[in-house]
């Protein structure tokens, strides 16, 4: 099998090296790609648009719809993981540490619960928190971080950035808060119900602003037609549009990310997990 | 002599992207741990980005973000030449096919997470083994 997949591999690989010698030369300005919608986007997206970042004028505005099937896409992964891994039943071992005196409890009975609270802390098996340094460093920085994430997307339209950008740095801001303390931590702070919501919602936001367009009397996500809506300047209002768009966007990455890094590393149980 | 020279100064990062895309296919047919053929896969995505991204070059060029246009209003921006900016049409595909190879491996890790519950193995041959017992 490893022989004839080599082979496989080398027979595919000679045959594209073959091809390149069709391919543009790299770096070539005349080169097919170049020569014909891109030019447009380029000389005419400024005049259009008002978005100074071309890659953010095609993504939101010229390929809008595209992009609403991907934030849609990222959408329906989150909830494949949801489905595909998430576990209600309660774990049949439980340890809770007796926070004044330090004993550690094991519980084995499911039916027996023990409240949670300042007496009692719950007590990972077999995840050991951080060092007190890591956890310091990520409790300074992690603020950094989500404040970053949202100038990422509120500046996509003048800078390189974006909702999908943005939103990724803003869950892994997430991810970075459960591996630097655990995940009850995480999940005390960003409930299930919140990511879920917020996963949905972003989507709902894309596809909101895309059908207001189309009450207002344009077509599916035409921001144009959003002008008498907001009162700015007419001319700026398809910048503003996909400023709207890209927050949906980075609402959505942003609780897909987490539901993701959740469901995977905690097997679905929510409980503890790398 | 000079020719090839400048034969593989033209096309030399598509031979990169080639071996690096052959690299991923191999760990894709080959490997025997599911992870690995993930990670193979993985790296194929990479390949096809880096090919795409590359497309878009123009020598010369910058990023595709219009130069003082920021606060103007058009029609008072100055003429804007293709030929200063690169394509931004392959990195606006590949900006979502980053997200999406994200989430679709997240998808992947969470099946090889549910097979290892069921079999406890990630092995290939393993996995067939148990699966003709049944």
């Amino acid at each position: 099998m490893k022989l004839l997949g080599f082979i496989i591999v080398c027979l595919t690989g000679t045959f594209l090296l073959y091809g390149t010698s069709d391919l543009p030369d790299w770096g070539d300005p005349n080169s097919p790609a170049s020569l014909h919608l891109s030019n447009h986007y380029i000389e005419k997206a400024v005049a259009e648009t008002e978005v100074p970042n071309l890659v953010t004028a095609v993504l939101a505005d010229y390929r809008g719809f595209d992009t609403m099937f991907e934030t849609a896409v990222v959408f329906t992964a989150g909830l494949a993981c949801f489905l595909l891994l998430r576990d209600f039943k309660p774990k049949e071992d439980r340890y809770y540490r007796h926070v004044p005196t330090g004993v550690v409890l094991h519980f084995k009975d499911k039916a027996r619960q023990l409240r949670v609270g300042t007496e009692f802390e719950a007590v990972d098996k077999d995840w050991v928190p951080s060092d007190m340094v890591i956890k310091t460093v990520c409790r300074i920085l992690i603020p950094f971080i989500q404040i970053y994430a949202l100038y990422v997307v509120a500046h996509g339209d003048f800078s390189p950035g974006g909702g999908f950008q943005g939103g990724v740095i803003f869950g892994s801001s997430f991810i970075l808060l459960a591996i630097s303390y655990n995940l009850k931590t995480l999940m005390k702070r960003v409930s299930e119900k919140f990511l879920g919501i917020f996963s949905a919602v972003g989507v709902l936001i894309y596809v909101g602003i895309g059908a207001i367009a189309m009450v207002m009397g344009g077509n599916f996500l035409d921001y144009s037609t959003l002008a008498p809506l907001l009162p700015v300047n007419p001319g700026h209002i398809r910048a503003l549009g996909m400023l709207g768009v890209e927050i949906g966007v980075g609402i959505a990455v942003m609780a897909v990310m987490a539901i993701i890094y959740i469901n995977i590393v905690s097997q679905g149980r929510h409980d503890e997990g790398l | 002599m000079t020719e090839i020279i400048s034969l593989v100064v033209a096309k030399y990062n598509y031979w990169l992207y080639i071996v690096l895309m052959m690299i991923g296919l191999y760990a894709m047919i080959a490997k025997n741990n599911l992870i690995k053929k993930l990670v193979g896969m993985n790296i194929f995505q990479t390949a096809i980005i880096l090919f795409y991204v590359s497309i878009g070059y123009k020598t010369g060029a910058t990023i595709p973000i219009i130069k003082n246009a920021h606060g103007s209003h058009g029609a008072e921006a100055a003429v804007i030449h293709a030929a200063e900016y690169i394509n931004p049409l392959p990195h606006v595909l590949m900006l979502t096919a980053i997200v999406v190879s994200v989430a679709t491996f997240g998808v992947a890790m969470a099946l090889c997470v549910r097979i290892y519950q069921r079999y406890q193995t990630l092995e290939e041959d393993e996995l067939r083994m148990r699966l003709s017992e049944k």
